[in-house]
């Protein structure tokens, strides 16, 4: 039980005075993926068939990889700001907060340089 | 976690409730369900059956509650002050929705009318919701002019007709926290999260043209909790007796606030 007034509670430990860059960049990365993610279905349906050596060989053209970064850096960040979202809506006992948050991070990183190392690898010439 | 499930003492549905019966000769019966809970009987909240001869009663749901209260149950325990929609106090839940009691008319609704107080707010007492942190947040947001310029020695701050339209429909809020208490992010961060109420009360300083603390007062707001727990659910305008859209008032902060910064 705590004495404290309802205004002082409500007050807490006043404004962070930031928030405004996530609302910002939840929104640009959605209207960016809108055209890669676009271009990738159509990418893919216009591929001739799923095989190994057809998929490289798409990932292989330099304009083809430069997009294919974009779109899983692009989906790798949202998907973080995303998340944190539903973090900060449903999770509030301290301790849990902060390492659900600092796992969401370190998972996105993971697999955002995963992806992208993929990517690389293959557009610069691809085991066969 | 946020608290999805009621606390373990506020199970209404463990308690079977009192059945009042409507008097005999009543030509018009409608029966009302309504939330009861004394915190001093210790007991567990329970839904009682007050059977209301609806001819014998004023139009609107307040009339019904009030007949209750002086003919058949004097003990049921609500507010309500000026049974014309203007005061506010007389906000709960009806048969789903937050609106008050006194501009709902009981002919809108079919079969049985559900009465609980307003959603995720602390009980005092049947349909009394305890409104601490709701008015703390209001005062919270400085709902009142701050200038730096002094004002006029003869006259009013002059303000254009196009300016104070701006404020018309915000202003007229009624803080009766229908909308607060239909937000989902409010009801999981009702202690972090301002919610729709004392947001709108923000913005009405904020586009009022004599204001001129609107920086300080976006500084106060720019908050991951504060403003931005707000995901345009737009529960709020929906609830809104008032006919108010605090949703819109919510983003249009948002938007001055990308405004500065972008």
């Amino acid at each position: 039980m705590s004495l404290q007034s309802p205004l002082g509670r409500a007050l807490g430990q006043g404004s962070a005075k930031s928030g405004v860059h996530h609302w910002w960049a939840e929104r640009v990365s959605a209207a960016a993926l809108v055209p890669l993610g676009l271009w990738f279905a159509f990418a893919l349906a216009a591929l001739p068939d799923l095989t190994y050596g057809s998929v490289c060989a798409f990932v292989a053209v330099p304009c083809h990889a430069v997009l294919l970064v974009l779109l899983v850096a692009t989906l790798t960040y949202h998907s973080r700001l995303g998340l944190q979202v539903v973090v900060d809506d449903y999770v509030h006992a301290k301790g849990v907060k902060l390492v659900t948050t600092l796992m969401l991070n370190f998972i996105h990183a993971i697999l955002g340089v995963a992806m992208v190392l993929a990517v690389v690898r293959l557009s610069l010439g691809y085991p066969t | 976690m946020a608290e999805f499930s009621l606390p373990a003492n506020s199970r209404y549905k463990d308690i079977p409730g009192k059945v009042h019966a409507a008097p005999i000769g009543a030509t018009k019966v409608k029966a009302f369900r309504i939330y009861r809970f004394d915190p001093e009987s210790g007991e567990k909240p329970r839904i009682d059956t007050y059977e209301v001869d609806t001819g014998k009663c004023g139009p609107m749901v307040l009339d019904a509650l009030l007949k209750i209260k002086n003919e058949v149950d004097s003990s049921l325990t609500f507010r309500r002050s000026c049974r014309e929609g203007i005061c506010g106090s007389c906000a709960m839940n009806i048969d789903g929705t937050n609106t008050l009691a006194c501009i709902k008319a009981i002919d809108d609704m079919a079969g049985e009318v559900r009465i609980f107080p307003l959603p995720h707010m602390p009980v005092v007492k049947d349909l009394v919701p305890d409104l601490t942190n709701f008015y703390a947040q209001y005062a919270a947001v400085k709902p009142w002019l701050q200038t730096r310029t002094p004002a006029p020695p003869d006259q009013e701050r002059l303000q254009s007709k196009e300016d104070q339209e701006k404020v018309d429909k915000p202003s007229a809020c009624i803080l009766c926290a229908c909308c607060s208490t239909s937000c989902p992010s409010y009801w999981w961060n009702s202690d972090r999260y301002l919610g729709p109420a004392a947001l709108l009360a923000a913005y009405r300083w904020i586009v009022d043209s004599r204001d001129e603390a609107t920086g300080e007062r976006l500084d106060e707001l720019e908050d991951p909790f504060r403003l931005y727990r707000c995901h345009t659910i737009m529960n709020c305008t929906e609830a809104c007796p008032k006919d108010l859209n605090p949703a819109k008032a919510i983003s249009e902060i948002k938007r001055l606030i990308a405004e500065r910064q972008y």
